[in-house]
């Protein structure tokens, strides 16, 4: 029997899996799939959490968030393209003038 | 069989994870990427949640992922280029650091901390009425107003994006 537990532990190994992904890696790109995987990561709990409280709310939740995502992805990519047409990179050891 | 096809897929989610953050390549990771949402696409559907699965698999797996492989092949990156790392020594604290996460989340999961409402949306009454009717009627009645402020942030969101890709910022 699949219980709420076993959800909920999938989705806290997904967003470890995001936020391990963010530290360790040094491409935006890359960082910003691994952001992506964490909203993953919490979606599903959100609908597992809706099925197993018998709501609805969980999943319309989860329709706001993945329109939050589209636009966070639209925005996101144009400032990689507009840094990488500036700086010539997207490593973002490179992009550290807003540092100090 | 349940319980078969939710171990299998939850392996194929973890293990295209853990590909994801670990390839060179950022397209075979935008690949892993899209396994792994494919995969969740499939958990929704045995949470029984048939529309958010179409519109994972739509949304994600097919129109964001296709706007990231198509920035990554638009930027054309050396795969060498990420060899040059300023903090060598943070990958093992930051995986140790992971785990610690890993950890509390679980606890937290574990203790029974988190108990909500029952609603009264049972699989029964959802299947008499159709998951996808149910969510438009509760989206145009009892959810109108972030409905309608969702559609001000794809339009500030698209605005935003367009003022971005000008060549004289």
């Amino acid at each position: 029997m699949i219980t709420i537990t076993h959800y909920l532990i999938l989705s806290a190994i997904l967003f470890t899996l995001g936020v391990v992904g963010v530290l360790i890696r040094r491409n935006a790109i890359i960082i910003f799939m691994c952001i992506e995987l964490m909203l993953n990561a919490v979606n599903l709990s959100f609908v597992a959490f809706a099925h197993y409280l018998n709501s609805m709310q969980g999943q319309l939740f989860v329709f706001f968030t993945m329109t939050v995502a589209a636009a966070e992805a639209a925005v996101g990519l144009a400032i990689i393209v507009a840094v990488f047409r500036n700086k010539e990179t997207v490593n973002i050891d490179d992009i550290n003038i807003m540092k100090w | 069989m349940e319980v078969y096809l939710f171990y299998i897929v939850a392996t194929i989610t973890v293990v295209s994870g853990v590909y994801l953050i670990f390839e060179k390549n950022p397209v075979f990771g935008a690949l892993y990427l899209i396994q792994t949402m494919v995969s969740i696409a499939v958990l929704y559907i045995l949470l029984e949640a048939q529309f958010v699965a179409a519109v994972q698999i739509i949304v994600y797996a097919g129109a964001i992922m296709v706007l990231f492989l198509f920035v990554i092949m638009l930027l054309n990156l050396d795969i060498k280029e990420e060899a040059k790392n300023a903090l060598p020594f943070q990958r093992i604290p930051a995986i140790l650091m992971g785990i610690a996460l890993f950890t509390v989340i679980g606890i937290v999961i574990k203790s029974k901390l988190m108990q909500g409402k029952h609603d009264q949306y049972t699989t029964a009454y959802v299947n008499s009425m159709g998951n996808t009717k149910l969510i438009g009627n509760l989206l145009f009645t009892e959810y109108l107003l972030p409905f309608e402020i969702t559609s001000i942030l794809l339009f500030v969101a698209a605005i935003g994006a367009i003022m971005l890709a000008k060549r004289k910022l």
